[in-house]
């Protein structure tokens, strides 16, 4: 019965440069599971693609509400893409929840594919429709194909005996068979996964393969569906690629970072969402020496990081924004002991519990100022879920250097959203040192005494030594007090507090010495000036901005764009880079918190544009903005 | 003078205080547990570069400051957390933790307890003087119900920990108790607290002069003592008074009773097993007195096995490694779906 699996006989196929799907049903359907491995079956036959999974915090909210719907989305192209895609162009609807919680987003024209055995009266009322939208006309701007999932995957498993309420479990992959068909995705890794993931339930691996095998087969052989698609592969630099969330490649990027910097790495942390498969990940990684530790509280995963960098190790911990709340004391601390602490922020949606499983770029203002006294903390941001691993490395490379607590900021669309990742060679990353103290230490200045002087600072980076427990001649005590400088010992001296608090601050901003110029994407006017307006965006937004840039230029207007990995400090040219541009637009996933630091720091007059909708931006919404700002000109619409 | 472990060099308390002057009040009882710790020190045969104190806020807290040994003066109620992660990533250091009663029974009481029933490997001596001292005088969360202070002066209303049984609940592993104005028992229970190997707690009972002054004069007075202290000593019957006349006896109700022995006869008092894994009765002793203004243990009342946490961590990291062998960080990135996109043909 496999013979006609993965291969596409009779009926031609119609080639597509792009195409953006969303799996929604219950969320105890798997559409996350049918979504990412969709995806991963894209990404083998070379696709480009970049993802939005979308779920409820609820781990199972009523069945058939829409509180309980979970969406997937997916955007496959044979070219460069660089957001999950603003409006789906086809939906799979699992039942009349997910098709309600989801048909308004899709662009006009599309193809709506349903369970059609989930609209019964009951499930139509759980959902809100006073009459069935698949009768009414509601969806008569788009083609509708009624599929009957759940009796086609109950008739195909029959042969494993399954009970009928397991075997109906199996819908999802019949769903992906599917659309493997319609998109021509061979299903023998989708084959793969089930046996190797259900590998302990014969009978699980049996109903699942024989459910995708009967959605493949249902789409080749009954006459509902015209023809299927094909998105060819895009072009991609020679490499070896993977498929990584943010969540995974920051965990990644933390085992890099302490390899590079020969130290062990220690995990201090508190579950919670978005940020715990960070946690999950590491904890797996025993073999590389990672200790995790999962505290009693955000407060103790902080502190016992903290401890551990005292001892030496590459200390990090992970949370979210409710817990960084409770972390700033420990972070403060951190400032004073001026040792390397790396705080990985999730960000999601506030104020207070907000919207856990939801983006949100809120936290910004949070961890530049969230402290008492001046207690400032270099802030680095990952721009896309790839971008993770470097900005991790980043993150540990500027704590290790500089003797500093620093974040690292992502959000819950890089944490669970995925891409393609061409892997970095790992013998081009750049060492870390640690360069830790050794005795006898510099002497005070010309005195000689051989006294170690824990706060005595490079002169280039202003570090203070780094000096772990464990050698004769180094023992100190650090503390929260305010220190003397050289010695560290406890002073309340007002100009050694004056001269502390600037030695502070002064080393935190020659960071910006360490790091590379902000870089400009302007292609210019045709005149050969620069373009009237700059469009300056940080961590997640940085897809949709630049999507957006490249539509505003299709239309032949000009206009350039940044985009900052380092939040403190700045890159060095960047006031330079603004005071060139008439005009600045600060897209971000807030109320303005970017466009608030440029203007104070630069006298810039930044305009913001922000969205607070718990997912993240259009290009559209983007493109609308920057052509508003351009005077509305432009000769016509462009493609996606 | 010392008896060091080998390669450990022979020290004195004074190659053990740090040059800074000492700023507890005059009078303050943590002068004489400094001594002791400083006193003690030598005769451990640890190295003092491989010795960390870790303290949070509070008057104890400065203790780190006057010690010559690797140091963190931290934030309020956290020194176990952050003594926890040093522990964990550096077993090969002696940590202590040095905390007060708002310190650890407070801010901190979650830290404390996790500390505990985690058994990570350090010793936590507890300074209790049951007087919030460098706040200047508020009730804490040890002083008894009624407590006339600044932030109470119609008297509190919070029932007090007890310490002990706090750790007793928590299932710690080493559970002590001595006082400040005896630096030979101290001494006797911050060595065996040190040599326990897991999570080991001491009260010390610790007289604040200007806040809180005479607050265990009726059971660590001079004159007092006698009658007052009851020392626990493993396997022996538990006596105490002027020539031992009094003791203690677990009634078949389950209630412990302080009795004279000539009326009772020895055989009949209860003999103290510090080993005892339930830790039931050592929490009846824990609650022998309701307060220290009746007869009072001191000494160690619980020192179990149990493996500590840290070498658990350790145990299981090499678990892992013998299964898995060394991380391999090329073989972790390509650990999910891969596919290879060729030069492009020219």
């Amino acid at each position: 019965m496999t013979s006609t699996v993965g291969r596409r006989e009779g009926r031609d196929a119609r080639s597509l440069p792009s195409v953006v799907i969303r799996f929604a049903g219950d969320s105890g359907d798997g559409m996350q599971v049918t979504g990412d491995r969709f995806t991963t079956e894209s990404a083998i036959l070379g696709n480009d693609f970049v993802t939005l999974p979308n779920f409820p915090a609820e781990i199972r909210a009523p069945a058939g509400t829409l509180a309980g719907v979970s969406a997937f989305q997916v955007h496959i192209a044979d070219h460069d893409i660089l957001t999950p895609g603003d409006a789906p162009s086809v939906l799979v609807a699992m039942n009349p929840a997910a098709l309600r919680a989801n048909v308004a987003d899709m662009a006009p024209g599309g193809v709506v594919i349903v369970n059609s055995d989930a609209f019964d009266e009951r499930s139509l009322a759980k959902a809100g429709y006073a009459s069935n939208p698949l009768e009414d006309g509601t969806l008569s701007g788009h083609r509708v194909y009624e599929v009957p999932m759940t009796s086609l995957t109950l008739e195909a498993c029959k042969p494993t005996g399954a009970k009928p309420r397991d075997a109906e479990r199996s819908k999802n992959f019949f769903a992906l068979g599917l659309l493997s068909w319609m998109y021509q995705r061979p299903l023998d890794s989708a084959l793969e996964f089930v046996a190797t993931r259900y590998a302990t339930r014969p009978l699980v691996v049996e109903a699942n393969s024989l459910a995708l095998r009967a959605g493949w087969n249902f789409g080749e052989t009954a006459e509902l569906f015209e023809s299927s698609y094909r998105v060819p592969p895009r072009e991609l630099a020679p490499g070896t690629y993977t498929n990584v969330t943010g969540n995974t490649a920051l965990a990644w990027g933390l085992i890099a970072a302490a390899r590079l910097a020969g130290l062990p790495l220690f995990l201090g942390s508190y579950p919670i969402t978005p940020a715990s498969d960070v946690l999950h990940e590491l904890a797996k990684q025993k073999h590389f020496g990672v200790r995790t530790f999962q505290a009693e509280d955000e407060i103790a995963g902080a502190g016992a990081a903290l401890g551990a960098a005292f001892g030496g190790a590459l200390g990090v911990t992970t949370t979210s924004g409710p817990g960084i709340d409770l972390k700033s004391e420990t972070i403060g601390l951190a400032v004073s002991l001026e040792l390397p602490l790396v705080v990985v922020d999730i960000q999601r949606g506030g104020p207070s519990t907000g919207l856990p499983t939801k983006t949100e770029q809120a936290d910004l203002l949070h961890v530049m100022y969230g402290r008492h006294g001046e207690a400032p903390v270099p802030v680095v941001a990952a721009s896309s879920p790839a971008h993770c691993f470097e900005a991790a490395i980043e993150a540990a490379r500027i704590a290790i250097r500089y003797r500093t607590p620093v974040y690292l900021l992502s959000d819950g669309y890089l944490a669970n959203g995925s891409e393609p990742w061409r892997l970095p060679e790992l013998s081009e990353l750049a060492p870390i040192d640690p360069a830790f103290a050794t005795p006898p230490a510099r002497a005070g200045d010309g005195e000689g005494t051989g006294e170690f002087e824990p706060y005595a600072r490079d002169p280039e980076t202003l570090a203070r030594p780094w000096a772990p427990p464990g050698t004769s001649g180094l023992e100190h005590r650090l503390g929260g007090l305010e220190r003397h400088d050289l010695t560290g010992d406890v002073s309340y001296d007002p100009a050694n507090h004056e001269k502390m608090v600037r030695l502070r601050a002064e080393r935190i901003s020659r960071i910006a010495s360490s790091i590379p110029e902000v870089e400009v994407d302007d292609p210019g006017t045709p005149g050969g000036g620069p373009s009237p307006l700059l469009v300056l965006g940080w961590g997640s937004t940085y897809g949709a901005i630049t999507a957006a840039v490249r539509r505003v230029r299709a239309r032949g207007l000009s206009v350039a764009s940044a985009h900052l990995v380092h939040l403190n400090p700045f890159p060095p040219n960047l006031g330079e880079v603004l005071r060139r541009y008439g005009r600045v637009l600060v897209p971000e996933n807030n109320l303005g918190h970017l466009a608030r630091l440029v203007r104070a720091e630069f006298l810039v007059d930044a305009i913001p544009f922000g969205k607070v909708a718990g997912v993240p931006f259009r290009v559209g919404e983007i493109e609308r903005a920057i052509v508003d700002q351009l005077g509305g000109a432009g000769s016509g619409e462009a493609g996606s | 003078m010392s008896a060091a472990g080998p390669g450990v060099p022979a020290t004195s308390r004074k190659d053990w205080a740090s040059d800074q002057e000492v700023r507890w009040c005059p009078g303050c009882g943590d002068y004489s547990i400094l001594a002791a710790v400083q006193t003690l020190l030598p005769e451990l045969g640890v190295a003092r570069e491989r010795t960390v104190f870790v303290s949070g806020i509070g008057c104890a807290a400065r203790f780190p400051y006057y010690m010559s040994t690797y140091g963190m003066h931290t934030i309020h109620g956290r020194a176990p957390a952050i003594a926890t992660g040093l522990a964990l990533s550096r077993p090969d250091l002696d940590v202590w933790v040095v905390t007060g009663d708002g310190d650890a029974l407070s801010i901190g009481g979650n830290h404390l307890v996790h500390a505990l029933r985690r058994n990570v490997n350090m010793t936590i001596l507890l300074f209790n003087n049951q007087i919030y001292g460098l706040t200047k005088g508020q009730f804490s969360p040890t002083s008894e119900l009624g407590k006339v202070t600044k932030s109470t002066p119609f008297g509190s209303l919070d029932r007090p920990f007890n310490p002990i049984a706090l750790a007793l609940g928590a299932e710690a592993t080493f559970v002590a108790r001595t006082h400040d104005m005896d630096r030979r028992h101290m001494m006797e229970v911050f060595r065996r607290a040190h040599d326990h190997k897991g999570a080991a707690l001491v009260e010390v009972y610790q007289n604040c002069n200007v806040f809180n002054d005479g607050a265990f004069e009726q059971v660590t007075g001079r004159a007092a003592r006698e009658e007052m202290l009851v020392p626990l000593e493993h396997g022996q019957p538990i006596r105490f008074g002027a020539d031992l006349h009094k003791g203690v006896v677990l009634r078949a109700d389950g209630r412990l009773e302080i009795v004279e022995v000539a009326d009772v006869g020895e055989s009949a008092l209860l003999v103290h097993d510090e080993r005892r894994e339930d830790p039931g009765i050592a929490f009846l002793l824990a609650h022998l007195a309701r307060g220290p203004f009746e007869p009072t243990p001191i000494g160690v009342f619980r020192a179990v096995e149990r493996p500590d946490y840290g070498s658990l961590v350790d145990a299981q990291i090499d678990e892992v490694r013998r299964r898995k062998g060394d991380g391999d960080l090329a073989e972790l990135l390509r650990s999910g779906t891969t596919w290879s996109v060729g030069e492009p043909a020219s």
